[in-house]
């Protein structure tokens, strides 16, 4: 009982923000935050599938991409904002499982399958910087190469492109999605499906010995995991009102990588606060101009991996445990015998 | 005939070059199962060691093939002492923290070289073959790329560092039991890869310029290209570059160069997905 | 269903590059039965099991279960076919704790979530795990746990055949005689082949011993007569070497 109490605090601490938000905060910052969740989102994608099922996706920034393209392109094309969005989601899903398919059926080892990964969103990169002619475009929209696709309309109310929502409806959707999409992948994972991908992450060999498809359940957290990072791409690009090549790019890659990382890996709370910090930082660094962001970046990657590589949120929880025990002579005991 | 001819000049020339920016990723990736992410920052150093030498004054080929190595093997060697040697045999762990290193070194470029594009004009002018003209530095990058290719493989196979190195990327337990120091010998392939990924760099500045996010261009490449490649450590990496260079210099020369890396791409996606240990299981027995 | 032999090979080989590991098994073993394999090392007994379970695929031959040839199957569906294995070197899920072990192994089943809780309970009983041992992490546990464990996990899958590769490899006579209950209640319901070395174990259990030599099967006898038998004997001990394999 208390365990569900303490898995809801998080959710229901969202849920709170997205309707106290708009009252205390600045439209620049809502802005901002909207974006920062989205990304969140996104970043609870990779989370969910290298943490649970232990897939070592570099390349997560591609579903975030083709996500943001396609609410780019849709919502330019036909105006209605949730086809868009239904349409980012689905998008990546097809995508994931071609993908996948190919990647899960010839058994690539962890770090095939990351530089496998990666090398594919660099690809999406490098063709999206070239389209800057005319030529490459879908429907009427133009892709605009290294430019990418500008005055993107934003989210609006179903069925009425002509209402645009207000800049704390906005937010409060952001957020109410993220706590969301946690509530919908701690979910998932406390299932059995859930449970079965986490064996599979443990021993895949005992798991198929058990009657387990691996390759089933791999692409299926696949698919989920791009269906996610997709819908934050879709989120993303309503925000900000554009979408670029960028969105494909290494540093992209790298930060959802770096997040998860951060936060603690098989951990979902730790990758969206570490989302949020690192974000609010790279804002600051942006701002100041002294440093750059991939310097400090990469810094706190190597830091992280050498100084806590089980990430923030695992350390936390211990050092909060540790002070439980420390206090209590009940807990001391029972540390022991294990 | 002479386009024939240009043609077969483009595809040598992609072999070439996807051998010359794998070399040293292939060298520590097959000696010490160390994936580098930073790979594409060390040819990226290679590149400005060697731009920043010249300007400085100091005769090109001096730079080149002295600075550069020199300059990145040091950055190696520090980087082996710092990151790599805490984390060996944790592939994945190490993987993250070359890349972060990569960052680093992407940022800390920028920060003190600006993010331009800085060059030098490639030497030994032109060759003309009909309507069509070549650099004739190319033909001396094809020419050098052979010659280090030949090299490593007579270093590993003839002297006796190469037969310890083997000795110890076959099993490193053993070795260390026969008084191989190991701790020695990785710290020194690495120095070795980077210092041959800086070369490499070095000789490229005269063709791309250099510029602090240039890495990037590279590093998928050779990846590719390295676990293709598989086991085989030279040969390995070299089956991979002749099969995959022509089908990108070719539909790079009839589509785009965009397209051409594509399908270098997918390409080594079939392979994987036909040999998932590389190619070279066809005459290793897989690994 | 019933007339085949639960397991039947046929002329199955597999090598690897030039040494033929099983060169030609034929091995029949009917529903029920409690198998012994023995054999020296090298003698193709790992490699066997692993064959049948398609964790390498046959060079050549046949393996028919139930009747039914396994021929192209991947693993796990072989392991949905009702075959549960024991490799040589224990496979469990180290960092879950051992009642999730078993509760990953009986989801297969269809059970509504009271009846799999309760056979959770059942198998956590019959492998002797009390509830704090229960909630250990399976990589926290003693060696002979750890065989428990995995033992608990072919219970709890309800297999029709169980392949067992050494289980009590490490243990001591009581863990022994403990393991030994363990497999007879898989037996209870399952067919089950063991290979194993400790002779009192299989004098404990085994009906039937199949002698295997060089990828072959030797003999096929009862314990006693196994224990007689000359040839057997000379492998074991290493004399005659050849003129024992021109018998076999």
């Amino acid at each position: 009982m208390l365990r569900h109490i303490k898995n809801a605090l998080f959710p229901f601490a969202l849920v709170l923000a997205a309707f106290t938000g708009p009252f205390v905060l600045e439209p620049f910052d809502l802005v901002n935050l909207s974006a920062f969740s989205a990304m969140a989102i996104a970043a609870l994608g990779l989370a969910f599938v290298w943490g649970t099922l232990g897939i070592l996706n570099l390349g997560h920034s591609v579903f975030f991409g083709v996500g943001a393209y396609a609410y780019a392109i849709t919502v330019s094309t036909f105006g209605d904002s949730t086809l868009a969005v239904l349409i980012g989601t689905m998008l990546p899903i097809v995508f994931s499982l071609v993908l996948g398919s190919c990647l899960f059926f010839s058994r690539l080892g962890d770090v095939y399958l990351g530089v496998i990964t990666l090398c594919v969103t660099l690809i999406f990169y490098s063709f999206m910087t070239s389209t800057a002619d005319p030529w490459f475009h879908i429907g009427p929209v133009p892709l605009g190469g290294f430019n990418g696709i500008t005055a993107i309309p934003s989210l609006n109310v179903p069925g009425d492109p002509q209402a645009f929502l207000s800049t704390e409806a906005t937010f409060s959707i952001c957020l109410l999605a993220l706590a969301g999409a946690y509530i919908l992948l701690s979910l998932v994972r406390s299932s059995d499906a859930g449970r079965i991908m986490t064996a599979i992450r443990e021993n895949e060999l005992r798991s198929e010995l058990l009657g387990y498809d691996i390759r089933f359940y791999k692409l299926l957290g696949f698919a989920l995991s791009a269906a996610i990072a997709g819908f934050g791409g879709t989120l993303y690009t309503a925000v900000m009102g554009f979408v670029s090549p960028n969105v494909f790019d290494l540093p992209q890659a790298s930060q959802f990588v770096l997040w998860v990382i951060a936060g603690g890996l098989g951990t979902f709370v730790g990758p969206v606060v570490a989302s949020f910090a690192f974000q609010l930082l790279s804002c600051q660094l942006g701002a100041n101009q002294v440093f750059n962001t991939e310097l400090i970046f990469g810094a706190t990657i190597v830091l992280f991996v050498l100084l806590a590589p089980q990430g923030l949120q695992p350390m936390i929880v211990r050092m909060a445990n540790l002070k439980l025990t420390y206090r209590s002579g009940i807990f001391r005991r029972k540390e022991k015998p294990a | 005939m002479d386009q024939f001819v240009i043609l077969c000049f483009a595809v040598v020339n992609s072999i070439a070059l996807l051998a010359l920016i794998s070399l040293g990723l292939a060298v520590i990736f097959g000696m010490m199962r160390v994936i580098n992410f930073a790979h594409g920052e060390f040819i990226m150093l290679g590149g400005y060691a060697t731009v920043i030498a010249n300007h400085a004054g100091v005769n090109l080929w001096l730079s080149m093939f002295v600075v550069s190595p020199m300059v990145v093997g040091l950055i190696g060697a520090v980087a082996e002492r710092l990151i790599i040697r805490r984390l060996y045999g944790h592939l994945v762990t190490t993987m993250l923290a070359t890349w972060g290193l990569s960052l680093f070194l992407i940022g800390a470029v920028t920060a003190i070289f600006g993010n331009t594009t800085l060059g030098v004009s490639a030497p030994l002018g032109n060759i003309t073959i009909g309507a069509y003209s070549i650099g004739a530095y190319q033909l001396f990058l094809i020419a050098v790329t052979a010659l280090l290719v030949v090299c490593s493989l007579l270093a590993l196979h003839w002297t006796k560092y190469g037969l310890i190195a083997r000795a110890a990327m076959q099993n490193a337990e053993m070795a260390a039991t026969l008084g191989v120091d190991c701790d020695r010998v990785y710290a020194t392939t690495f120095i070795i890869g980077a210092a041959t990924s800086g070369l490499a760099g070095a000789l490229l500045a005269p063709i791309s310029g250099v510029l602090p996010h240039m890495g990037a261009a590279y590093v998928a490449r050779a990846f590719v290209t390295v676990i293709s490649g598989g086991g085989a450590l030279i040969t390995g990496f070299l089956s991979a570059a002749t099969i995959l260079g022509p089908v990108e210099a070719l539909l790079s020369y009839f589509a785009t160069p965009v397209v051409g890396q594509a399908s270098l791409l997918l390409l080594a996606v079939i392979i994987l997905r036909l040999f998932p240990t590389g190619v070279s299981s066809l005459w290793t027995g897989g690994r | 269903m019933s007339g085949f032999p639960i397991l039947a090979t046929r002329g199955l080989v597999k090598r690897f590059g030039g040494v033929a590991a099983v060169d030609g098994v034929d091995l029949v073993v009917d529903a029920g039965e409690i198998r012994c394999l023995i054999g020296p090392n090298g003698a193709g007994k790992s490699t066997l099991f692993k064959c049948l379970t398609h964790q390498h695929q046959p060079t050549s031959g046949h393996v028919l279960f139930e009747g039914r040839d396994l021929q192209g199957l991947p693993t796990h569906l072989i392991a949905r076919r009702g075959i549960a294995i024991k490799n040589q070197i224990p496979s469990i899920y180290a960092n879950l704790d051992v009642r999730e072990n078993i509760r990953l192994a009986t989801l297969r089943r269809k059970l509504t979530k009271r009846e799999l809780d309760r056979a959770v309970d059942l198998v956590l009983a019959e492998i002797g795990f009390d509830n704090l041992l229960a909630e250990r992490p399976a990589a926290t546990l003693s060696h002979a746990h750890r065989q428990w464990c995995e033992l608990g996990m072919l219970l709890a899958s309800d297999p029709r055949l169980a392949l067992l590769d050494e289980p009590t490899a490490g243990m001591t006579r009581e863990e022994m005689l403990r393991t030994v209950d363990i497999i007879k209640r898989l037996n209870a319901t399952a067919t089950v082949i063991v290979v194993e070395h400790d002779l009192e174990f299989i004098a404990r259990l085994a009906q039937k011993v199949t002698v295997l030599h060089r990828g072959k099967v030797l003999v096929e006898d009862s314990m006693e007569r196994i224990e007689a038998n000359e040839t057997v004997r000379d492998i074991y001990l290493g004399r005659k070497k050849d003129a024992a394999y021109a018998e076999g």
